[in-house]
């Protein structure tokens, strides 16, 4: 007995306090787990949740217009401001139009990235891949957005490659598009969306990618197989099997889009966009009510959004 | 017999039958046909003919191309060289959605985001049949595989066995002429596999469908096929009935494979049938203590080691001459204990339990 144990010395009970404790943890494993999951709990319950509450609480308050002091009592009066004032309701169709025109370019434009990644490349292509995609994001936001301010700007390098190419008509046909056109590209409506969809192209096209990726092969040599050509193929396999991973993509873009203020900053025209509006009303105006109500905005058209992609059956192939 | 059509839906028609008897032509003809994936040579010169309302097995080891064959007749692949006809048709080109064969694939490859009716409807669906029409059939064929009632499921809600029938379902209302199963029973328990062995077999008389089932249970393919064809290293070593694959092995592979065989090589041979020529004896050939006159071949051997399975009892011996035999006993008379490692026995055989191969032995 004696010579078995010495043979197993790991085995030896009572061998220090550490083990007796990795000991008990293990018989008690819900232990275990609920003292993994505090720490983020606490993050997440305190710390965002609740301040995303007080930020709700907030809306329910207003502004003293002529103190200048947040009056804490409750009341509709900054939710009637927000929705009475067509200047409000302009920037939140704006800044939602905005969103959904980026939401569907993103997707236009990765799908067919995701769809060859995920479908041909070699492993070694794929690891080419995720380097070009992931690599715009290694680099500071601010950089790559001035970079495209430069690109677009009158003096940009597309300007003078139109003017090369004499195909300077083009762009001043396109820049004189009432609403969506401007003095140049980096001062409309264009070249911000351009910008948009550049910036938050890779988070559309990674979840769509991982989507596809999960698309087993024979599952598009069975449908061949029942005689579906390569376009039923692709309308009733691989769309509906990429969709949930589709609009994944499309709520990082959406959301994204819905809460930048930097890009609209820098890119756009003097119109703001929900960003700014609430950047400005909780900044210099110092009306921490409106922008809270602002803010509450992009949380409503998300809940709206997931609640419609929901409905038409996002989820039911997770 | 064959036209004891019971369930006409997924049936073939009278007239492709009529058609099929008119033409005569092979179902499925291989003409020199490879396919090579770099240097691997999956597919390396086959030829072979599958008649109409044939049940075909492709027999092989992993990796000895049956697989690449079954594809090759699906269209998923296409030869690098020799030509595929189907029904006289030569199908280079041809795309899989073109052609009139249905493949049960291993993993089942069932659409998860539909449910079974859709499932076995999709056939139907993408080659515009009226939503009426295509759920009347898909039921049909789900009856055909007795899955009535699980219609509105989806295939994570299945079991392996529900999976299979729906993929043989899904296959079978597109009334192929040729069905291609690629070891479809591979996932499922030994019971389910015999159940569903006799019932794809009935299935295959009932319907008249021109079955080719790839597979590498030896059992499976020899209880099944009207014909099997033994794959070796992309090449056919042996096309017969089972009766002839088993008891007349041309090569020391097919004696090896189907079955277990006792491959004498050329030296050896020679003091039993005085000739230097390799020969397979089948363990259950070989009889232990046999009376006079029951063998034509006797010698003695060492048991080495016994191995009990129940409806029989499977011994090692070895000859004086150092030569290895496996030796098949039936239980019929429960075990006796007179059998034990180490112990001397007389052994024989008959003359024509020896079947000469082919070339040298292993």
């Amino acid at each position: 007995m004696s010579t078995a144990t010495s043979a197993f010395p790991l085995a030896t009970p009572g061998a220090g306090r550490l083990r007796r404790l990795s000991t008990f943890l293990w018989r008690h494993s819900r232990l275990f787990t609920l003292l993994l999951l505090l720490p983020p709990l606490l993050w997440l319950g305190i710390v965002y949740l609740g301040s995303l509450l007080a930020l709700l609480a907030h809306s329910f308050f207003r502004l003293d217009s002529f103190t200048g002091q947040i009056v804490y009592e409750f009341t509709l009066a900054t939710w009637y401001e927000l929705l009475s004032q067509p200047a409000n309701l302009d920037i939140i169709r704006r800044t939602a139009g905005m969103a959904a025109a980026v939401t569907l370019a993103c997707g236009l434009i990765g799908f067919p990235i995701a769809y060859y990644a995920a479908r041909f490349s070699t492993p070694r292509g794929k690891a080419l891949f995720y380097l070009g995609v992931m690599l715009p994001l290694w680099s500071s936001y601010l950089v790559r957005v001035y970079a495209w301010k430069l690109i677009l700007a009158k003096e940009g390098v597309i300007s003078w490659a139109a003017e090369r190419t004499g195909t300077s008509w083009l762009l001043d046909a396109l820049l004189s598009l009432p609403v969506v056109g401007g003095p140049s590209l980096s001062i409309s409506y264009i070249g911000m969306f351009l910008v948009f969809t550049y910036i938050w192209l890779p988070y559309m096209i990674l979840p769509t990618q991982a989507a596809l990726e999960r698309v087993p092969p024979s599952l598009l040599e069975a449908a061949a197989d029942c005689g579906a050509r390569p376009r039923q193929t692709f309308r009733y396999v691989v769309l509906p099997l990429a969709f949930p991973g589709i609009v994944a993509g499309s709520i990082f873009t959406f959301s994204l889009t819905l809460g930048d203020y930097i890009i609209p900053y820098i890119i756009g025209t003097s119109k703001l966009f929900l960003g700014q509006a609430v950047y400005i009303h909780q900044g210099t105006a110092g009306n921490v009510p409106l922008a809270a109500a602002f803010s509450v905005v992009p949380i409503v058209i998300m809940a709206v959004y997931l609640a419609v992609a929901r409905r038409l059956g996002a989820f039911d192939a997770l | 017999m064959a036209e004891a059509v019971t369930v006409g839906v997924a049936a073939p028609s009278p007239s492709i039958r009529g058609r099929r008897a008119a033409m005569a032509e092979p179902a499925v003809r291989f003409l020199g046909v490879h396919r090579h994936f770099g240097e691997v040579r999956a597919v390396d010169g086959v030829d072979l003919e599958i008649a109409p309302g044939e049940f075909f097995s492709m027999l092989g080891p992993s990796g000895s191309g049956k697989t690449t064959c079954l594809r090759l007749i699906a269209g998923f692949e296409e030869p690098d060289a020799g030509e595929i006809h189907l029904l006289g048709r030569p199908m280079r080109g041809v795309p899989p959605y073109e052609r009139r064969v249905n493949t049960v694939f291993q993993d089942y490859a069932l659409f998860p985001h539909m449910n079974v009716l859709d499932n076995v409807g999709f056939g139907l669906r993408v080659k515009g049949v009226p939503r009426a029409e295509r759920i009347r059939k898909a039921e049909a064929a789900l009856a055909l595989v007795k899955l009535a009632g699980l219609e509105d499921r989806r295939p994570a809600q299945l079991s392996g066995g529900q999976r299979q029938r729906v993929a043989l379902a899904r296959a079978l209302v597109n009334e192929p002429e040729v069905l291609l199963l690629d070891e479809p029973l591979g996932a499922l328990d030994l019971k389910l596999r015999q159940e569903m062995q006799s019932e794809l077999k009935g299935l295959q008389r009932e319907l008249g469908i021109t079955f080719v089932y790839v597979t590498h249970d030896q059992e499976e393919a020899l209880g099944m096929s009207d014909r099997v064809a033994v794959f070796n290293r992309g090449r056919i070593e042996q096309i017969g009935t089972p009766p002839e694959i088993y008891e007349h092995p041309r090569t020391a592979f097919v004696a090896g494979f189907v079955g277990i065989s006792n491959i004498v090589d050329a030296e050896a041979a020679v003091r039993f049938t005085g000739e230097r020529r390799p020969f397979s004896l089948r363990p259950e050939r070989i009889l232990l203590d046999p009376p006079a006159g029951a063998v034509d071949i006797e010698t003695r051997g060492r048991i080495t080691d016994i191995q009990y399975h129940g409806a029989s009892t499977r011994l090692r011996l070895v000859l004086s001459d150092g030569l290895e035999l496996v030796v098949e006993r039936p239980n019929t008379e429960g075990t006796d204990g007179a059998l034990a490692p180490g112990r001397e026995i007389r052994l024989g055989w008959r003359r024509d339990a020896m079947r000469p191969l082919r070339e040298t032995g292993r």
